[in-house]
């Protein structure tokens, strides 16, 4: 078995309500001095040794991510 | 002296290109083609300004004379609207075509403002935002008339029902529209539902708001009085949805396209329901400060529409100091600035005097407001990027002053061949099992059946004041708290139809929509339209499109409404595939008491009788008869007689008025069958149908003829009511009687059927597609 960590994020260039939520929040609970919040997903999946690295990618793209609006990072860590 | 191109290192660092540098480099080639522009309209602009555009001059004209915010193929059509417009049928329109939204006066002091739009190409992409940022963009359109949104209805049409892709956009479509729609808090009064082979790859999603306001409290869009303040608030400016108005929805999906797509997915935008529910109500309190001189939303084509279209019409001058708009991506240029679609902006007009009352309502909702501009009497609007001028255009050659196409209109070669092949050849049901089974399958069919899935993903109620929403004939929500004064809107339009007869099919979506209205007891009074078609380059879909317009003109005038405002989308179409030609017609219409509707289902009252108001013909083409178990579309619609449907609308109204009525539904796809079998369902009340003797049963049953309504009186009102249609001339025919207790539809000489057992099939077809 294999630990694949797949890290989420909203492209750049698009609107994250939910981090924006956070960093106005932030002000009001008395945090200063953070300018910016982008809110992403982090996934950890068990996997056979045998998975690939092209059928991960595609688990990911077809089904983890949303690749109009979020890119991602497939990593295999090392137990 | 050379010819190097030249620029101002501003800012970031970047060259940008200003007015200056572009007289000094009047050959540099610029990437008009892939912005959408052809080469004699780049030529033109060229005329306009004496020299080449700036970029950003470029990008505001490129998404400005975009087929979608330029109307540059229909607007010969359109004109025909304002010919059939009498000044009867504007007596109570307070705003018309050109606004944001119409308005009519509904009485008692009180305007409705009312739109339909168009988010189709944004939501094949992307289904979720595509359909919520959809919501959110006709729901600020209704806002910038000055009135508070109180309602939203959609229009959804996919692909065959059983298809994959179908599933991925429908369940992202529904999401979007409810995910957005219920964190506004505004309840979903209906609309339709639709599957049909050419929807494939090109799903419609068709946005509809409704807003109330006092009379007095109307806001236009214009920028007047020189040295008043342009001020931006809303959301910050970002990179989303850049060129989504000239690359996504003027340009048709190819198979070559669809391999380059991923460059263009930036043109996406994602949406904030909640940054748009504080907007509302940012907007809602400045009006009532009376601190707003104009105003307009930011949607399609972003600050470039807002800037040019507010500057001409006001006085013609407007300087904006780009620079000073809040930005949420950093290094943007001024072009992109321009031609940005980021959701939950507005733009206001304010005089100086007020611009402290109008700041401090923005910071009491914590929303952001910036003065980025200044209305001038140069004719000019004249924008800055730190000192340097980047865009000095006459706004109205933007705006309004565009290309106007007027494309060659041809019927199609093969129009008479599907006209002559007709329903008549395929074969019918003749025994009574055959009926009952046809009868089950045809509930059961995506068409017919019941939309609950779908609909019970949308806050139907919330407000409190919706009064009747999906599955009845027509939305209806209460306006005035005190009188009970409401609105009632339906929308609809069968594709069918329109693809056998547009003329025909369009006053056929209007007749439906203007009876829908009348059988809940409103009294129609104005009409909206959102006009789906496929590219316009093709003379066929021309001709479609002129068509349509024609009849839902002239079926306007003959009703005596007017059209208040519409919306055109184009290209909706794969390769050489257009769509069926969709223009779904929304009627709104008042009810000076929402306690006085009539429902669609059934009650169960004792000693009812159920009549059938109208003429049954036999009438197949296009039916959904032929569709569901033939597979097959030919012929020519139903007849449609408008004569009769204002006269059938008259009685309905009075029979409300007078109490006559216990239930009444319209008949549309699916025919007498299925208004029976929905009106016992609504009402979980049997009933017993005695077909008149002699008919040919599959005909009554089946038929699609235009102009019916299934009505429940009292049998002790049945000789008043009978009296009342005589004398007004309006055919009736008694079919049957409500039999409350009895759990079962029985048609006489046909078949009985349990109530579970049509309730299955109807309310258990969706949730087998998509759950």
């Amino acid at each position: 078995m294999a630990r694949v960590v797949v890290d989420v994020m909203p492209k750049p260039e698009i609107l994250d309500p939910q981090g924006q939520a956070v960093a106005n929040a932030l002000p009001r609970l008395g945090f200063t001095g953070v300018g910016s919040v982008r809110q992403g997903k982090h996934f950890e999946l068990e996997v056979d040794d045998d998975v690939d690295d092209a059928t991960l990618a595609r688990i990911a793209e077809t089904f983890l991510v949303n690749p109009v609006i979020e890119e991602w990072v497939v990593r295999r860590v090392t137990p | 002296m050379t010819t190097e191109p030249v620029g101002s290192d501003l800012d970031h660092g970047q060259p940008v290109d200003t007015v200056e540098c572009a007289g000094l480099t009047p050959d540099q080639r610029q990437p008009y083609r892939e912005l959408g522009l052809k080469d004699d309209e780049y030529q033109r602009i060229v005329r306009i300004l004496g020299r080449r555009p700036t970029d950003a001059e470029l990008a505001m004209y490129s998404v400005m004379w975009s087929e979608h915010c330029s109307y540059k193929s229909s607007k010969v059509h359109l004109a025909y609207f304002g010919k059939t417009t009498t000044d009867d049928m504007r007596a109570r329109m307070l705003a018309g075509i050109g606004e944001n939204a119409g308005v009519v006066d509904i009485g008692g002091g009180w305007a409705v403002t009312f739109k339909v739009e168009s988010h189709n190409h944004p939501s094949y992409v992307e289904p979720y935002q595509g359909a919520a940022t959809g919501v959110g963009g006709i729901v600020r359109d209704i806002m910038a008339m000055g009135a508070r949104p109180i309602a939203v209805m959609d229009q959804l049409r996919f692909g065959p029902a059983d298809a994959k892709d179908t599933r991925r956009v429908l369940h992202g479509v529904v999401a979007g529209v409810g995910g957005y729609g219920n964190c506004l808090g505004l309840p979903n009064i209906g609309g339709e539902l639709v599957f049909d082979r050419s929807y494939a790859g090109n799903p419609l999603l068709n946005a509809g708001c409704v807003g109330a306001m006092r009379v007095e409290d109307l806001h236009l869009a214009h920028a007047s009085g020189a040295g008043n303040k342009v001020i931006l608030f809303g959301a910050r400016t970002g990179l989303d949805g850049i060129g989504g108005v000239s690359v996504l929805a003027s340009d048709t999906f190819s198979g070559e396209e669809s391999a380059g797509r991923r460059k263009k997915l930036p043109s996406v935008q994602v949406g904030d329901p909640f940054t748009e529910k504080v907007l509302i109500e940012c907007c809602l309190e400045l009006y009532r400060a009376g601190v707003v001189v104009g105003i307009q939303d930011l949607g399609g084509a972003g600050l470039s529409c807002a800037t040019s279209e507010l500057a001409s019409a006001g006085d013609g001058g407007m300087h904006v100091w780009l620079d000073r708009v809040p930005l949420r991506a950093e290094g943007m240029t001024p072009a992109e600035i321009l031609s940005s679609e980021s959701q939950e902006r507005m733009m206001a007009i304010v005089r100086p005097d007020d611009m402290d009352a109008f700041l401090r309502v923005c910071d009491r909702w914590e929303v952001l407001a910036t003065e980025i501009g200044e209305v001038t009497e140069t004719g000019r609007l004249v924008i800055t990027w730190h000192g340097h001028v980047v865009v000095d255009v006459p706004p109205r050659t933007v705006a309004h002053e565009g290309p106007v196409y007027q494309r060659p209109v041809e019927r199609p070669a093969d129009q008479d061949a599907l006209r002559a092949a007709g329903p008549e050849s395929l074969t019918r049901p003749s025994t009574p099992r055959e009926l009952r089974e046809l009868l089950l399958r045809m509930v059961s069919s995506p068409n017919l059946a019941s939309k609950r899935w779908v609909t019970e993903q949308y806050d139907r109620y919330v407000r409190g004041n919706s009064v009747l929403a999906q599955p009845s004939d027509s939305g209806m929500v209460r306006v005035d708290e005190e009188t009970g004064r409401g609105v009632a809107m339906s929308t609809d339009c069968n594709g069918r139809y329109c693809k056998l007869d547009p003329y025909i099919g369009a006053q056929l979506a209007l007749a439906e929509a203007y009876r829908n209205v009348a059988t809940t007891g409103a009294t129609p009074l104005a009409v909206t339209d959102c006009m789906n078609f496929g590219s316009p380059e093709d003379p066929g879909v021309m001709w479609q499109f002129e068509q349509a317009v024609r009849g839902l003109a002239d079926g306007c005038r003959e009703l005596g409404i007017p059209v208040t405002g519409g919306n055109v989308s184009f290209y909706n179409q794969t390769g050489e595939v257009a769509i069926l030609p969709t223009p779904v017609v929304g009627v709104l219409g008042v009810i000076d008491d929402v306690g006085r509707r009539v429902p669609t289902g059934l009650t169960d009252e004792p000693d009812q009788t159920l009549l059938l108001l109208g003429d049954t013909r036999d009438e197949f083409g296009g039916s959904e008869w032929a569709h569901v178990v033939h597979d097959h579309l030919g012929g020519v619609p139903p007849t449609v007689d408008l004569a009769r449907e204002r006269l059938l609308g008259e009685v309905l109204v009075a029979a409300s008025r007078a109490g006559m009525l216990l239930a009444a539904h319209d008949l549309s796809e699916g025919g007498l069958a299925q208004a029976v079998v929905e009106s016992c369902l609504l009402g979980s009340v049997g009933a017993r149908i005695v077909l008149p003797e002699g008919s040919d049963p599959f005909v009554q049953l089946f038929s699609e003829s235009a102009g019916r309504v299934l009505v429940a009186v009292s049998n002790a009102v049945v000789p008043a009511f009978t009296e009342m249609c005589a004398s007004r001339g309006l055919p009736l025919t008694e079919i049957g009687i409500a039999t409350p207790e009895s759990g079962i539809l029985h048609i006489d000489g046909v078949a009985t059927l349990g109530l579970d057992e049509l309730r299955d099939a109807w309310e258990g077809a969706l949730p087998a597609l998509f759950d």
